[in-house]
């Protein structure tokens, strides 16, 4: 009854003071801003209604990260990583930055890059799609084409050799062990939850991809409340259709996953992934991924758990990019690989 | 017998294999005869209803058998399958 009797207070005077903390870290989205690069992160947190009425008691919301200038997640980290290697002069004058990837974290790199006057090189194989190749390359991106037969882990090769015949050109950022990845989630997706729950979260779920957004988030949040329940969500068999999400058992494990900041790890076959992706669609009007469509899975999965067990609980998960960045490759281009 | 390629997360149901060998007339018949020689594979490849998972992509030869006859596609000798996640990101 606090929020009726108080209703003229601000926010930050009804919350405990470890969240009025996080409150006044989390600026909110500028509503106008000096660069592009300003509009990463801060995105809404919107409330999934429509799945949530299966619920009762238990409410389910989702951080929109294909609000980002990029359209993913992955701009967060790209973005620190990016700024912390400049103050750390591993980007200088004469760097170029090169990653390996044709996925949302080169799009990242390449709109930061623009946007910063950063020179970046993205190593792909040569039968990537069209589309894939041009939305970097639109930036201004220079694009190294790798053995097609190769596939992803050619990229890979291909990137590592590049830089070492040159080191002193290049700078690798490797995500999946670099320590700014985590850090722009503990700085950013963490706080902006606490705040736009209003300290109410007691639950978070999502994918494992490099693990930056569930590792940085977590600690976050177990810093802020350590009965909040972080659980880290993974495909169920390495044979599987979650684009994004590793599977880790059968994986190379990113250096920076360490699964002890983790509650619990749930494992979803990619069917239940693909299912809540067109459900979101068309019960939502969200239209997203289909990593997006697991961690909702995953969320509405923690939810009936609670509700079976007659609790009730604020369950929060990652929409991490828009569905239509998959859209299959027309009959006649089904030989280039998406 | 047709040569069938097998995907880095099926490989331990092959013995670490990536090519193996089927004697089979369609892309049905080389999935029966998959499961025999090497058990557990094809569920990872078939719902419980026999039909290939959506996330798979089975190719004869260049061909998409969703754009072929699917499992009544017909496999030739001479032919390579070619069994596919549709994810691009790799194993890093």
């Amino acid at each position: 009854m606090d929020g009726l009797l108080t209703p003229a207070l601000p926010l930050s005077a009804r919350l405990p003071a470890a969240a009025q903390f996080h409150v006044q870290e989390v600026r909110g989205r500028p509503r106008r801003a000096g660069s592009i690069v300003d509009l990463i992160g801060n995105t809404p947190l919107v409330r999934l209604g429509q799945i949530d009425r299966e619920t009762p008691g238990v409410e389910i919301w989702a951080k929109c990260e294909f609000a980002n200038p990029g359209g993913s997640v992955k701009d967060r980290a790209a973005y620190r990583i990016i700024r912390d290697a400049l103050s750390h002069g591993d980007l200088r004058p004469g760097v170029r930055l090169i990653d390996s990837t044709s996925g949302n974290t080169g799009i990242a790199y390449s709109l930061i890059g623009a946007a910063m006057g950063l020179p970046i090189s993205l190593v792909m194989p040569s039968n990537v799609s069209n589309p894939r190749k041009q939305v970097t390359a639109a930036f201004g991106t220079e694009l190294i084409f790798s053995d097609p037969m190769e596939g992803s882990d050619g990229a890979i090769v291909r990137a590592r050799e590049i830089v070492e015949e040159n080191p002193e050109r290049w700078y690798y950022p490797n995500q999946y062990a670099n320590e700014s990845n985590w850090r722009a989630h503990y700085d950013g997706t963490g706080p902006e939850i606490i705040a736009q729950t209003e300290g109410r979260v007691t639950h978070f779920v999502t994918g494992i991809g490099t693990s930056g957004t569930v590792m940085g988030t977590s600690r976050r949040l177990h810093e802020y409340n350590p009965s909040i329940r972080c659980i880290g969500l993974q495909p169920d068999d390495a044979m599987h259709g979650l684009e994004g999400l590793k599977h880790i058992p059968s994986s190379i494990v990113p250096p920076i996953y360490d699964e002890s900041v983790l509650d619990e790890t749930l494992w979803l076959p990619t069917e239940d992934g693909w299912d809540m992706a067109e459900r979101l669609a068309s019960e939502e009007g969200l239209f997203v991924g289909h990593s997006s469509g697991a961690n909702v899975a995953g969320a509405r999965r923690v939810a009936k758990q609670l509700v079976a067990e007659g609790e009730e609980g604020v369950v929060v998960t990652v929409l991490c990019d828009r569905g239509d960045r998959y859209f299959a490759p027309l009959k006649w281009e089904k030989h280039y690989v998406w | 017998m047709a040569t069938v390629r097998i995907p880095t997360p099926l490989r331990k149901y092959t013995q670490g294999q990536e090519e193996v060998s089927i004697e089979a007339g369609t892309v049905r018949d080389l999935i029966t005869n998959l499961e025999t020689s090497y058990p557990g594979i094809s569920e990872r490849i078939c719902d419980d209803k026999g039909a290939v998972r959506r996330f798979v992509n089975i190719f004869v030869g260049e061909e998409d058998i969703r754009f072929l006859e699917n499992l009544d596609t017909g496999v030739k000798d001479a032919d390579e399958v070619s069994i596919v996640p549709a994810i691009a990101g790799g194993m890093k």
